[in-house]
């Protein structure tokens, strides 16, 4: 099932482990713009792949296998250098700072000067359909807003491929799918791959039915 | 460079106090060259054991110390076991927890002020119920049995087991253990003794150790409230220290090591009570009491906490009316006229001392902050947390006595020259500072959210980068508190101030000490409301700074 190609997220031999126990073991490859879904019970090393991809995991695992992004080897590089973008649950918008502020945190350095930056920030206010709510205090935003910050947040840092840890599951039904098909349709416009951790049926469903299941533990 | 932080940090905790056993050590058993001493020698013990009146000391120090970690270990056990998750807990936590900030001495000279014969509450009390119109000729600070002094001191220690207690309380699972034992129909007060305490005592272990250290060593507490015929051991090492003859070194050395030896015992003690109370709980456990009404002793423990807050309170107004106070003739309740004068008096001198405590302060409190989140930085970047070995180590300024090191560290330092220099007087305070710092940082920063750590390394951001533009900045709050912990721990202290300062770096501590002696309250006042108003300063800035800070940041304002 591993689509070899230059572009996009192609993991190969992945294996992890934890105490001399395998938790994940796979092969995968997720094409620019597209969705890989990877599903599994509580346990069953779901995190622990996207951990192992974006660059984060937790030195008590031994991992092994290669990641490659766009036809270049990430797997031994820092977190902060391998360009992948990560969703979490909780839309961690940084409390101490504005919406604007978070925005402009994700800005690559590239973008100079104050009147650029700021426009580049106003642009994607307007994208997500939150033109004035720069200096607004996160807090104070409705859920589907701060998710849409959240999204629009990584976007701006430019990410070669998106991590999406069950990013869905806190909003309530009607904003799940509005903001579901968001992500993706945002996804596919940047060509990026996507590789989504999820416990719900709909969301593997909605990103196109390429299903990776994890044994349970 | 991040890699080598913890490795200082570590130093400047054991450094110092190694260093200064190391330098009492050796005049303890005759050798100091500098005096003359070259062949080692038991002279120096025997001097100290031919002291008038020593045993009498170190029975003192011994007592002293035990008896009043014991009553306030007593009240803070009960106290939680009966009220905790209650609204009288709430408000009573919420009054007990500024007194932390209190220095030990303005604690003890607000006591004192309160519970001489010619303090306030004879005259509160005078002479419409008492009928006196003189004090009465009793000895109540100052009691040869160190009643006043045990008294001092649990006021401070309640104020601490019971914060370290509430910081122990989220991992014990508290409240659903009481709930399962009060479904067995235990009271609250068993309950929570028979399920919660067992779980939460080896987490308040090593503060009850610092306490029972600090209390069986103390000076300035001693100085102001503690016997005086004979002294507990800590005071009168200090006078052989401070004795013009130089030749008292050896005996102030091996004084040194004997007041080790003193709260070594102590503490063994305090452990053999540990397993001789284990032991007595087993048979008592399965003999399934219940002890359902613990409703008069609820009352008691209650009434405990109250008394305390309302002493030390009482204490802080008793010190600021006599700084203001004129002509207060006995028994009036209140002075017949206030003045500014007494302020006004000790202002040209009194700048010099507080310059030299802010400075000080501030100094050891910035290394101990910027040692500690280097340390706590490094722990985050390589994924382990520091093991109980390490914390020990934390613990061990604070419960090897100051007076046992500090001693032998004054005289390396004027060895290496360095005797009464700013550096080895901030050094000194750091020993101190370092550790309260920490432990007030670790919890915060170690609960801190690691996914907002993870996502801003996904948006491209360095760890360096993440440190200063993610983690600090959103644990502002608990940087800052840590910092004001930190300046009041320094502003306290007196015994490194006195002996490393080699009393050329006078402070408002030391100079409110020094005053006790003289007995002119309305000096002491002032610098004893001096010396409290500072800490307090220190927490009023904590909070405040990140209020305005993130006034619009609703986010952080739990």
């Amino acid at each position: 099932m591993t689509e070899r190609s230059a572009s996009g997220l192609v993991l190969e031999n992945v294996r992890i482990s934890l105490k001399g126990r395998i938790l994940v073991d796979l092969s995968l490859g997720v094409a620019p713009g597209r969705v890989a879904t990877v599903m599994g019970p509580s346990g069953s090393g779901k995190s622990t792949l996207l951990a192992y991809v974006g660059g984060f995991l937790e030195p008590a695992f031994t991992a092994e296998g290669t990641v490659l992004l766009n036809g270049t080897d990430i797997t031994r590089l820092a977190a902060h250098r391998r360009h992948v973008g990560i969703l979490f649950q909780d839309d961690l918008l940084f409390p101490h700072l504005s919406v604007a502020g978070n925005l402009a945190f994700a800005l690559p350095e590239r973008v100079r000067g104050r009147a650029a930056r700021r426009q580049r920030v106003e642009d994607a206010l307007i994208e997500i359909g939150l033109e004035a709510h720069g200096e607004r205090d996160p807090a104070t935003l409705s859920g589907g807003q701060r998710a849409r910050v959240a999204l629009m947040r990584v976007l701006l840092s430019e990410p070669h491929a998106l991590l999406l840890d069950e990013p869905f599951s806190k909003l309530d039904a009607t904003l799940r799918a509005q903001i579901r098909d968001l992500v993706f349709a945002k996804a596919r416009e940047r060509e990026l791959p996507v590789l989504l951790v999820t416990h719900d049926p709909a969301d593997a469903e909605a990103a196109g039915n390429h299903v990776v299941s994890l044994s349970s533990p | 460079m991040l890699r080598l932080v913890p490795f200082l940090a570590i130093l400047v905790l054991v450094g110092p106090v190694a260093a200064g056993l190391a330098g009492a050590a050796l005049p303890a058993f005759g050798y100091l060259p500098a005096l003359g001493g070259t062949a080692f020698s038991l002279d120096p013990f025997r001097a100290v054991f031919a002291a008038p009146g020593i045993w009498t000391s170190i029975g003192l120090s011994l007592g002293v110390g035990l008896t009043s970690t014991a009553i306030a270990f007593l009240a803070v056990v009960l106290f939680v076991a009966g009220w905790q998750a209650t609204r009288v807990f709430t408000v009573l936590t919420q009054m007990l927890s500024p007194l932390l900030a209190m220095p030990h001495a303005a604690a003890a000279f607000g006591l004192a002020f309160l519970i001489a014969p010619s303090g306030w509450l004879v005259r509160l009390a005078s002479p419409w119920a008492t009928g006196i119109a003189r004090p009465p000729d009793l000895l109540i600070v100052n009691d040869p049995l160190g009643l006043a002094i045990v008294a001092g001191l649990a006021l401070k220690e309640i104020p601490f087991l019971f914060l370290m207690t509430l910081a122990a309380l989220p991992q014990t699972d508290a409240r659903r253990l009481t709930e399962v034992t009060a479904s067995f129909g235990y009271g609250r007060t068993a309950g929570w003794i028979v399920a919660v305490l067992p779980r939460l005592y080896p987490q308040i272990r090593l503060p009850i150790f610092a306490v029972i250290a600090f209390a069986s060593s103390v000076v300035d507490v001693a100085l102001i409230l503690g016997p005086t015929t004979p002294a507990p051991l800590a005071v009168r090492l200090v006078t052989w220290m401070n004795d013009p003859d130089l030749a008292m070194r050896f005996q102030a050395s091996a004084g040194a090591l004997v007041q080790l030896a003193t709260t070594a015992c102590a503490l063994l003690i305090w452990i053999a009570g540990e397993r001789f109370l284990g032991r007595l709980a087993g048979p008592h456990l399965a003999s399934g009491r219940r002890h359902a009404n613990d409703g008069p002793l609820r009352a008691a423990s209650a009434g405990v906490m109250v008394l305390v807050v309302i002493a030390v309170a009482l204490g802080i107004v008793v010190l600021a009316v006599w700084s203001f106070a004129g002509y207060w003739r006995f028994p009036d309740a209140l002075p017949g006229a206030t003045t500014l004068a007494n302020w006004a008096r000790q202002v040209p001198g009194i700048f010099g001392p507080l310059e030299t405590t802010v400075v000080i302060g501030i100094a050891a409190t910035v290394i101990a902050l910027a040692l500690s989140l280097g340390a706590l930085e490094n722990e985050k970047r390589r994924g382990r947390v520091a093991g109980s070995r390490a914390l020990t180590l934390l613990y061990l300024p604070l419960i090897v006595p100051q007076i046992a090191f500090l001693f032998g560290l004054q005289v390396l330092f004027i060895a290496a020259g360095l005797d009464a220099t700013g550096a080895a007087l901030v050094l000194s305070h750091l020993v101190f500072v370092m550790p309260y710092v920490f432990l007030s940082l670790a919890d915060p920063w170690r609960a801190f959210d690691e996914r907002y750590a993870t996502v801003a390394k996904g948006l491209g951001s360095s760890p360096t980068g993440i440190f200063w533009r993610v983690r600090l900045p959103m644990l502002i709050p608990a940087v800052l508190t840590a910092a004001a912990v930190g300046f009041a721990v320094s502003v306290g202290q007196y015994l490194p101030t006195l002996l490393i300062g080699a009393g050329r770096w006078p402070t408002v501590t030391t100079e409110a000490v020094a005053l006790a002696a003289g007995g002119d309250r309305r000096v002491i006042g002032v610098y004893a409301l001096l010396q409290m108003v500072l800490p307090f300063l220190g927490f009023a800035v904590a909070t405040l700074v990140p209020l305005l800070l993130f006034s619009r940041r609703r986010g952080l304002a739990a």
